[in-house]
């Protein structure tokens, strides 16, 4: 498993400059690249030569959505950094595609890197001479060490206490499920299928907590990725302008002017926030324009709140309705109602949770939106002072991969399936636990059958 | 004729990891000699009259798929075969019996006096020769020296025994037996590091003062199953076991005995097994328990005592005899014999190979109690193991480990040799992470190559397997080419087992994906000419329904087998690694593991650590292999 399999990972700063690199390496990098892969001209990296670059996208191979576009750089073995075929892909698109890319990338069948692990396959592919061994496990031993230390920073935090709870909790499912496989005889208590399934689903809940304080953390890093979004001419770039406080978009009385995606960082309350202005949104027979539509629908897709402009000094549009329609109920959304220098007359917002109201001409309303903006994202109880630590990336994984499991064992357990088929699920999980806190033996399993049920036949 | 007194291979001991070891050994063409303290305890059951359960079930297939003896002397033996879990999967289910224990150690003896090249002998061993690091033969208490480059040392509890029962306590390897003082000096001697461990039995009981008319009934199955792929009769009577209940009374007498418990008084300073408490232990850790199970279990056919299962103990004889009469059907009981803990030294099995050979003595084994386990189907694995590594041993080829990937028994000596043991190791399910693959019913597709490899397969279980393989592998080919048509007939029969009906056509195989489905109703869909034996058909049932996560626990073992391959030679310098800490430096000097897979169960030693073991392994290789010759 530590040498065979392929790996990735992000090979520039996270965060640092507008392009990064995504690194894959092992025997199936080309072919899990190559099902990323989509270009112009038909091109299969399978098919092209070493050592060449290549323009496309990146798309979802199960959506066939498009996530970035990219350029591919094909480097097949031996004359690779690692000696093995090694993919790089450029990204573009900002920290959200990459994010997304590396995602795909792990479920199309590569591994995240552990610390240090090109050089590794490097050395032990021969590409290092000999005389670098000792560096190489410094570096091993450094970046693991360095990995621990942010671990460690954030266990002390509070992420060892959750983490243990939640292992101590699976344990505990775990002992009573294997005690009824390896102690049928025994005149003892082991959990019903009821009882199982609910203590799945608070493992599930506890998981999920943590999950979404990486998301915070992710917020904190990369920053809350605001979109605004409207139908055309409702001021969403003279929104931007404002809330950046520089003309940074083109507004002009033309509807459609905006046609492309823009992106802009500040700063709230010391809350990094990245202002993304989009192309109005409605139905057109414009080529260029529609597909200004289709980015403005996509960069809603990853926003983390929606800010949703409409002009108050005219009513209700359709073309209101259809991006009320588009943005749906499934994001922090804020109703932004402009223009509240000019006479009202936009009347009633449907079932929109929040508006403000504001006036990007002379400001009115702007420092009341800032707050909602940080307050749409900061609302869960996690973020209050006493529980302000966060998780990182690896961890995000491995505890989305321990539900995953935690997932699969709730449905075996729903389709009545034998107790030991529900213990490989467990185990996966406490597997993917382990690798946040440490792993856990059979022993440990077994200390506890021991400890909750008396055996002794 | 002058007294042969030099073996290929000597066995100290004829308990169950001694008897197999010495058929082995003798079996592969070895000359044998079995060394016992006395020729009438010869495969003595010390404890439970019975064989087998979950985990333990499949050991005893796996010995027998391998040439072992266990498996064939429980069949003709037993008194009582039941198949637990059968509600279960395939997987975790096990197959026990009773036996008649005199039975068993007779039909044993006389396998082993009728064994070619094997001579069977009473003496006590005292004393190992020992030579450079060599085992050059045994000495016994009357002076009698045997040569031998290869001995095997299975003394079970018999090492410095020590018998508690109540606060008084004396020397004994088991209830009216010696004790083996001398050998465990002797190891102590040759520096090898010794641990206490203890364990207990309950009473025996007179089976004329139990009234079961007050107890539930237990009977066995019917069919009964076997243990032996080869054996097909199961000679003897069978008899059920009786189930009766201890009560808040029974509990009492223990509370109020407790100043008299060894266990609880700390005069016993051996570790006791977690899964097999004594009854003090029971009631004191579960005190909100009302009632605690004892099965009475039949000694054998020719014997009126019975087992008292769940209730052992180390309390005085008088307490014993109170707190067993509180139960309900025994209020008459006479105790025949008493129950008894006994402590006994081990040596800590991290001193051990996966071949079982002693890291400091080349050539000396070590099986069954001495390396810290319990049972007779764990010790019976190893003494197979250790028979089969000794003889490979004199003849020169390699050792034969097996993987945690096709055999409990390589979870059993991985566990052991890798992280040692605290208590009386007892084999579970749980302990396999393959536990999906490690079947009783697939013992032998798994097992049988490497028996015939060694030579412990005949001929005619060899044909037999053959034949089972062939059969699954044309059956399962079979049913995936076999396509059914819709039809009122099938649909019908879809109907009756709830099952949806056809729509269009299916293979069979997808139609024995269904759960609800059996290979009897697709078998019944489309019959064959002859049908295919029962085994085969039960592993196509059991491949078919359950390929999914056989695949997954498969690939599984691909992602691991990389490490497993990856060896570690032995004279690696673990402090020229650079980055590991001083822990797993430590442990891994200790427990000097074969390979990368090994080295990563060893607690501790983290995925870092191993990459760091990589780096190291690549660069020995490369001077290793580079470096010039310079005293040319």
């Amino acid at each position: 498993m530590f040498d065979q399999d392929t790996i990735c990972a992000v090979s520039t700063a996270a965060g640092v400059g507008s392009i990064a690199i995504i690194r894959v390496s092992g025997k199936d990098a080309i072919g899990i690249a190559g099902r990323l892969f989509d270009s112009k001209g038909n091109v299969k990296l399978a098919h092209v030569s070493s050592h060449t670059i290549h323009f496309g996208w990146i798309c979802d191979p199960e959506s066939g959505e498009r996530i970035d576009e990219v350029l591919v750089s094909v480097m097949r073995r031996p004359r690779t950094y690692t000696r093995e075929d090694v993919i790089e892909i450029n990204c573009h698109g900002g920290i959200v595609p990459l994010k997304r890319t590396l995602k795909i990338l792990q479920r199309e069948g590569a591994r995240l890197a552990a610390p240090g692990e090109f050089t590794k396959r490097a050395f032990l592919n021969g590409r290092i001479d000999m005389t670098q061994a000792e560096a190489v496990m410094d570096v091993i031993s450094a970046r693991t060490e360095k990995s621990h230390k942010a671990a460690k920073e954030q266990l002390e935090g509070g992420l060892s206490k959750a983490t243990a709870e939640i292992r101590e909790q699976v344990i505990g499912l775990l002992a009573g499920v294997e005690a009824t496989v390896d102690f049928p005889e025994e005149d003892i208590e082991t959990p019903s299928g009821v009882r199982i399934e609910k203590e799945i689903g608070e493992i599930q809940k506890r998981m999920s907590q943590l999950i979404s304080r990486a998301a915070y953390g992710r917020l904190l890093r990369e920053g809350i990725a605001v979109a605004i979004v409207g139908r055309p001419n409702v001021g969403k770039s003279s929104l931007m302008n404002a809330l950046l406080m520089r003309e940074r978009a083109i507004v002009t009385d033309i509807p459609g002017t905006t046609r492309d995606v823009i992106e802009e960082g500040l700063n709230i309350d010391g809350m990094p926030v990245r202002i993304i202005d989009t192309a109005g949104i409605r139905d057109t027979h414009d080529m260029v324009e529609r597909e200004g539509v289709k980015r403005s629908l996509l960069a809603l897709e990853s926003a983390d709140v929606v800010l949703t402009v409409f002009d108050g000094s005219e009513p209700l549009h359709d073309a209101d309705r259809f991006v009320i329609e588009a943005v749906g109920c499934r994001k922090a959304v804020i109703a932004v109602i402009n223009k509240d220098d000019c006479k009202r007359k936009l009347e009633s917002l449907p079932a929109l949770q929040k508006h403000v109201i504001v006036s990007c001409k002379d400001g009115r309303g702007l420092e009341i939106l800032k707050r909602e903006i940080v307050a749409a994202v900061t609302q869960e109880a996690f973020v209050r002072s006493d529980h302000a630590w966060v998780i990182n990336e690896r961890h995000r994984e491995a505890l989305e991969q321990a539900a995953e499991s935690m997932e699969r064992a709730r449905r075996s357990v729903q389709d009545r399936l034998s107790p030991e088929l529900i213990a490989v699920d467990l185990r996966d999980a406490l597997d993917q636990v382990g690798t946040i806190i440490g792993t856990t033996y059979t022993e440990d399993i077994l200390e506890r059958i021991f400890r909750d049920f008396c055996i002794g036949k | 004729m002058n007294e042969k007194m030099r073996y290929d291979v000597v066995v100290i001991g004829a308990g169950h990891a001694g008897c197999e070891a010495a058929l082995a050994a003798s079996r592969m063409g070895c000359s044998t000699l079995l060394l016992t303290m006395n020729l009438d305890t010869i495969a003595q059951m010390s404890c439970n009259p019975a064989i087998g359960g979950l985990a333990k079930g499949q050991l005893v297939r796996e010995i027998d798929a391998l040439g072992g003896e266990m498996a064939k002397c429980i069949d003709r033996t037993g008194i009582q075969f039941r198949t637990l879990n059968s509600s279960k999967g395939p997987a975790v289910r096990g197959t026990r019996a009773q036996a008649d224990k005199q039975r068993y150690r007779i039909a044993m003896k006389d396998t082993l006096e009728k064994q070619t090249h094997l001579d069977v002998k009473q003496g006590l061993v005292e004393r190992l020769l020992v030579e450079d690091g060599k085992i050059q033969g045994v000495e016994t208490n009357i002076g009698v020296q045997y040569k031998s480059g290869a001995v095997i040392v299975t003394t079970g509890t018999f090492l410095k025994g020590l018998i508690h029962i109540g606060l008084a306590h004396y020397p004994s390897g088991r209830a009216g037996e010696f004790p083996s003082v001398g050998l465990s000096d002797c190891l102590r001697d040759l520096g090898f590091e010794l641990g206490r461990l203890k364990t207990g039995t309950p009473a025996r009981l007179n089976g004329r003062t139990i009234d079961i008319s007050r107890m539930k009934i237990q009977e066995g199955d019917d069919p009964a199953p076997f243990f032996s792929f080869t054996e097909n009769t199961h000679p003897l009577i069978q008899l059920p076991c009786y189930l009766t209940y201890t009560n808040p009374l029974t509990h009492d007498i223990i509370r109020n005995s407790l100043d008299k418990s060894p266990l609880y008084a700390g005069v016993i300073k051996g570790i006791g097994p977690r899964y097999c408490p004594s009854i003090e232990d029971k009631v004191m850790r579960f005190s909100e328990r009302e009632r605690h199970q004892v099965f009475l279990e039949p000694e054998g056919l020719d014997t009126e005592e019975y087992y008292a299962n769940g209730v052992s103990t180390s309390l005085p004889y008088e307490v014993q005899v109170q707190l067993y009469r509180s139960i309900p059907g025994l209020e008459e009981v006479e105790i025949m014999r008493p129950a008894y803990a006994i402590e006994y030294d081990f040596a800590p099995p991290t001193q051990i190979r996966h071949s079982l050979e002693t890291k400091k003595i080349a050539g000396l084994y070590f099986a069954g109690q001495i390396n810290g386990t319990s049972g007779y189907e764990e010790a019976a694995a190893q003494g197979l193991m250790a028979g089969i590594n000794a003889a490979l041993k004199t003849q020169n080829r390699d050792p034969l480990v097996l993987q945690r990937s096709e055999s409990y028994i390589g979870v059993l000596i991985d566990d052991l040799v890798t992280r040692g043991t605290n208590e009386p190791y007892r084999m579970f399910t749980s302990r396999a992470e393959y536990r999906l693959l490690l079947r009783e019913d697939n013992a032998d597709l798994r097992l049988r190559e490497q028996g015939r490899k060694i030579g412990l397969v005949d001929d005619a279980a060899y044909a037999l397997y053959h034949e089972k393989k062939r059969e699954i592998e044309r059956e399962l080919d079979r049913i995936k080419r076999t396509r059914v048509k819709s039809s009122e007939q099938v649909n019908n029969m879809l109907r009756n087992r709830g099952s949806m009906e056809l729509e269009d056509d299916a293979s069979l195989e997808q139609l024995l994906k269904r759960p609800e489905l059996t290979y009897r109703d697709i078998a019944a869909i489309s019959p064959l000419e002859k049908p295919v034996l029962p085994e085969a058909a039960e592993q196509v049932e059991i491949q078919v329904k359950y390929e999914g996560y056989i695949q997954r626990q498969l690939r599984q073992v691909e992602r691991f087998a990389g490490l497993e391959q990856r060896s570690i030679p032995d004279d690696l310098d673990y402090d020229a690694v650079v980055g590991l800490g001083t822990e797993v430096r430590q442990k891994l000097k200790q427990v000097r593991p074969i390979s990368l897979g090994q080295a990563s169960r060893i607690s501790g030693v983290t995925p870092a650590a191993i990459s760091l073991l990589m780096v190291a392994l690549e660069k020995r290789r490369r001077t290793g292999g580079s470096q010039p010759k310079t005293n040319a």
